[in-house]
């Protein structure tokens, strides 16, 4: 018999919320976070528009001496494992040191610090660079500082997939925990808020240049004009589920039920894209067929031709609007490795209080998309079972199926 | 000892907070001078930014060795300003 | 910190047991490499057992300012490791690197299109710095030279975003294998190679693919990589004998040398690839990793996690320390961790640590962080298939604390049937690979 992986604690930094309770009544009532960037001047830039995390204050959540050597995304993921660990209720101490694992996604790292160092290297001398570059800007940052804050010791990783990478990490926890490990915390919290992020992002020419934070992330319509990126994620606390029943866990959000990655093939070879593949595996890993599946939290790229992909992936496995589908990134933009593990949080929390967030400032998909997208109002539904999809810059492909138990 | 001081400690105190913060529960106001700097929170990590930021801003160089042995802020402050006072002799 | 000295335990740990037994085994089938003084699993094999160290002064820029000046670097030229002029444009010198060995793996590995279907084919990269080289040069165009702030979108190329997200390395790869399953790139620092192969062989135990193209590269020698390296004292100042900078396990060790490269391991379902007739080089038995916990770039000297990391790779290979015929030790040659996995290797082999020979190729070819694992792999397969055992060079003083069977200067002649192979990374990670002879006796 398989290990179940359950999530038993959420930690979330999001554009439009800080905390697991602030974000989940904003996303019900579609209240969006995107609005003007302020991080930096994006004046001149053909972008304007960001969902930033408000009202953080470092000092508040983030001991002293971790401040001169963390990016703003690392302070804001050990905020959300901290949380997280919280929810849970889990004392670290009490526990087997090499029985917690940590796994997180990064896509850039800690960019803004490092654009900082670049800066000083490059404008002052080599002497001005921090000694805390070495490993403040590097992609497995979030792990090393979270395991070393809960002195979890078990077997801990990070996995790049860009935008996918908050389903992968998730889904690399559960193999964890299938393969011994009590407790994993896992997902991703990322942000590129600075300059150097910025151009990297406007050089792929998918983001968004319209002006009205309303108008400027529009997935599956005919306005859809690229993406917002955003800043935060979510860390959930995943666990063996007989091993969080053993320490008397109070909450058990759902089920790591299903879990599937794909790549699509090389441009121009004429093959199909690997999303389907992803999530009729994911679904055949649940053991579920895609009539049990309730709702499903989509990647909702904003560039036309992507989310006709997406849309035709969900008409061909689902039937013409065969399943609510919704996509509450609509309200935080794009968030790299955080993303997806935001909407599984989501998807949890949707579980618990049977209502689908909506698609905010969407009213209708475009024409020739067969979706029954959640629009308008939160929408109230008996749920038992979530499907997430996501995809990565290059051809990466994740999908995951979690349920109520 | 002759010649002015370079550093002193609540000069050293101050690059150690704006360098690498300040460990909770440790008063580095208080009397800190024979206190191990593992004591207050500082690694090697945290020094060797201090060290850089001194040896950058008053154009001294610091023999590695003795930084690495220098375990309280006396040490490293006599450290410092001993090297300070050769440079100023070298340069007489 | 009390330093403590280390004490060989009487009887060893007992490691955590995986709960899933499985029964798919995990075979490595083709190797390709791009290393300093060698491009190319022949040239490299050959510079290793020979001894030869390729670390040098570095000619990749004006390093005349910085504390380290020494790099191992690679005598590299895309356009005659057979990449197309796109080809070259599009990627940074880490995915020119990653390519060019997957395409020598793949090619070894002897399978073709339609061996596999894509959809069981996956990809797993190592890689802990991501595209740094590329990266800055356009940092310092988009910035003009560092003066702005709000750096210019203007004058950003259009595959700057490839560049920015490191896992655009893994499209590169995937497309060169025709896969289309599972791809993922693992970044932990400094074990990133090792831990992309305990990624890759999971992939395949699990079912999730039959085949791995498990890769690792690394291209970071560049003026930030040097900047963050001298500000914390990790890099040698030996500058003034580049050739012998690196000197794990000696007395006068005092800091890494960087390098960089690439090595590309074929992982297969070992049934497949007996059904197939491929050359079996090795079998990945075993795998773990474990973080610290301590500090994002300390070592505590005890080696308590890296051995507990080694215990559990050896307990899943259901290999005894006893049998464990070489040790590819991390070996960065900074005094701290060569007495930290010093000590993990006492506490996990007991005194078997003693009789095991142990070396640290590091000594030859710089240390190419999210890298070096795959190279070492490639190495401990390459060791396993000849029967010898590369050197540590430049070990002429040996350090006290460091009393192990090193290897030193020369290779050795040795059937060897078990291999394992540890890392030890920023951010705490320490990880332990055990690579065995399929057929070794009892199997």
């Amino acid at each position: 018999m398989t290990a179940r992986a359950v999530v038993t604690g959420l930690g979330i930094v999001a554009p439009n919320g800080l905390g697991t309770e602030e974000y989940w009544a904003a996303t019900l009532a579609g209240k969006s976070g995107l609005g003007p960037v302020t991080r930096f001047d994006a004046g001149r830039y053909p972008s304007r528009i960001a969902g930033e995390v408000p009202g953080f204050v470092p000092e508040e959540h983030i001991p002293s001496r971790l401040l001169p050597q963390t990016d703003h995304m690392t302070r804001l993921a050990l905020t959300a494992a901290g949380w997280a660990v919280e929810d849970a209720a889990v004392d670290p101490a009490a526990l087997d040191e090499y029985g917690m694992g940590v796994v997180t996604a990064a896509s850039g790292g800690g960019v803004e610090y490092g654009q900082r160092e670049l800066q000083n290297l490059w404008s002052r001398g080599k002497e001005y660079v921090s000694a805390y570059q070495s490993f403040a800007w590097f992609y497995a940052v979030n792990t090393g500082q979270i395991s070393i804050r809960h002195k979890m010791r078990g077997p801990s990783g990070v996995l790049v997939t860009e935008q996918a990478g908050g389903l992968d990490t998730l889904g690399h926890a559960r193999r964890h925990v299938r393969r011994g490990i009590p407790l994993v915390v896992s997902g991703g919290v990322d942000g590129a808020l600075c300059p150097w992020g910025w151009v990297a992002q406007i050089a792929t020419g998918r983001l968004s240049t319209a002006d009205d934070p309303d108008r400027a992330y529009l997935p599956f319509t005919d306005e859809a004009s690229g993406y917002v990126p955003g800043e935060g994620g979510a860390i959930l606390l995943v666990e063996d589920a007989g091993a969080a029943r053993a320490r008397g866990a109070e909450r058990i959000y759902g089920e790591i039920a299903g879990y599937a990655a794909t790549f699509d093939p090389r441009p121009g070879s004429g093959r199909p894209p690997g999303l389907r593949r992803a999530v009729e595996e994911a679904l055949a890993d649940a053991r579920m067929t895609a009539a049990e599946v309730d709702v499903v939290f989509a990647d909702a790229a904003g560039v036309p031709e992507l989310d006709r992909a997406e849309a035709d992936t969900l008409t061909a496995v689902f039937g013409p609007y065969g399943v609510p589908v919704t996509a509450p990134k609509t309200m935080t933009g794009r968030l790299f490795g955080g993303g997806a593990s935001l909407d599984v949080a989501a998807a949890l929390l949707s579980l618990r209080d049977g209502v689908v967030p909506p698609t905010a400032n969407v009213t209708a998909p475009a024409d020739g998309l067969a979706l029954d997208l959640v629009t308008g109002c939160a929408r109230e539904a008996r749920l038992r079972t979530a499907l997430v999809l996501a995809r990565g810059y290059g051809g990466f492909n994740a999908a995951m199926v979690v349920r109520r138990v | 000892m002759s010649g002015h001081t370079l550093i002193d400690l609540p000069e050293l105190t101050r690059l150690l907070r704006e360098c690498a913060g300040e460990e909770e529960g440790v008063d580095l106001d208080g009397d800190v001078l024979d206190t191990a700097f593992m004591e207050l929170g500082y690694d090697s990590l945290a020094l060797l930014q201090v060290i850089g930021c001194i040896q950058r801003d008053h154009g001294i160089e610091l023999d590695e060795d003795a930084v690495a042995e220098a375990e309280t802020p006396r040490a490293l402050l006599d450290v410092i300003n001993s090297a300070a006072r050769d440079a100023e002799k070298l340069a007489a | 910190m009390t330093p403590t000295t280390p004490t060989i335990p009487t009887t060893p740990m007992t490691p955590m047991t995986p709960t899933t037994p499985t029964t798919r085994r995990v075979a490595i089938t083709g190797l390709g490499v791009v290393a300093p003084g060698g491009i190319g699993v022949k040239a490299y094999w050959e510079m290793l057992t020979a001894g030869r160290s390729a670390t040098r002064t570095i000619t990749h820029f004006d390093a005349s300012p910085f504390r380290s000046r020494v790099a191992a670097e690679c005598d590299f030229d895309p356009e005659a490791a057979g990449l197309s002029p796109q080809e070259i444009r599009r990627m940074d010198r880490a995915a020119q690197f990653a390519v060019v060995s997957a395409r020598e793996a793949l090619a070894d590995s002897g399978i073709e299109a339609d061996t596999y279907a894509p959809a069981r084919i996956g990809v797993a990269l190592g890689n802990a710095v991501g595209c740094t080289t590329s990266l800055e040069r356009e940092y310092v165009v988009v910035s003009d030279g560092g003066r702005k702030w709000t750096v210019d979108h203007e004058y950003a190329v259009p595959e700057l975003y490839r560049h920015f997200v490191p896992s655009s390395m893994v499209a590169e790869l995937a497309w060169t294998a025709g896969a289309e399953g599972p791809a993922a790139m693992v970044s932990t620092g400094c074990t990133s190679g090792l831990d992309a192969l305990g990624h890759a062989a999971e992939l395949i135990r699990e079912g999730s693919a039959d085949l791995v193209v498990a890769g690792a590269t690394e291209a970071p020698i560049s003026p930030i990589t040097s900047a963050c390296f001298d500000a914390i004292h990790a890099t040698t100042p030996r500058n003034d004998d580049p050739e012998h900078a690196c000197r794990p396990f000696d007395r006068t060790r005092n800091g890494l040398v960087l390098g960089e490269g690439a090595a590309t391991l074929v992982l297969e379902d070992l049934e497949h690839a007996r059904r197939r007739g491929a050359h079996v080089y090795a079998e990945i038995a075993g795998f773990a990793s474990r973080c610290n916990a301590h500090h994002m770039t300390g070592l505590k000297p005890d080696g308590r996690e890296m051995a507990e990391a080694i215990d559990v790779a050896l307990a899943q290979a259901r290999i005894d320390p006893s049998e464990v015929d070489y040790v590819n030790a991390h070996g960065s040659s900074t005094k701290m961790n060569d007495r930290h996995e010093t000590a993990a290797f006492k506490r996990s082999l007991g005194h078997h640590a003693y009789r095991t020979p142990v070396s640290s190729i590091k000594s030859m070819i710089g240390h190419s962080l999210g890298a070096i694992g795959g190279l070492e792999a490639a190495a401990c397969a390459l060791a396993i298939e000849h029967g010898v055992l590369p050197p540590t060079a430049n070990l002429t003083e040996p350090d006290p604390e460091c009393d192990l069977d090193y290897i030193p200067l020369h290779a050795r002649e040795q059937r060897t049937d078990v291999v394992l192979s540890v890392g030890s990374g920023f951010g705490g990670f320490q990880t332990a690979l055990v690579l065995a002879r399929p057929e070794r006796s009892g199997r």
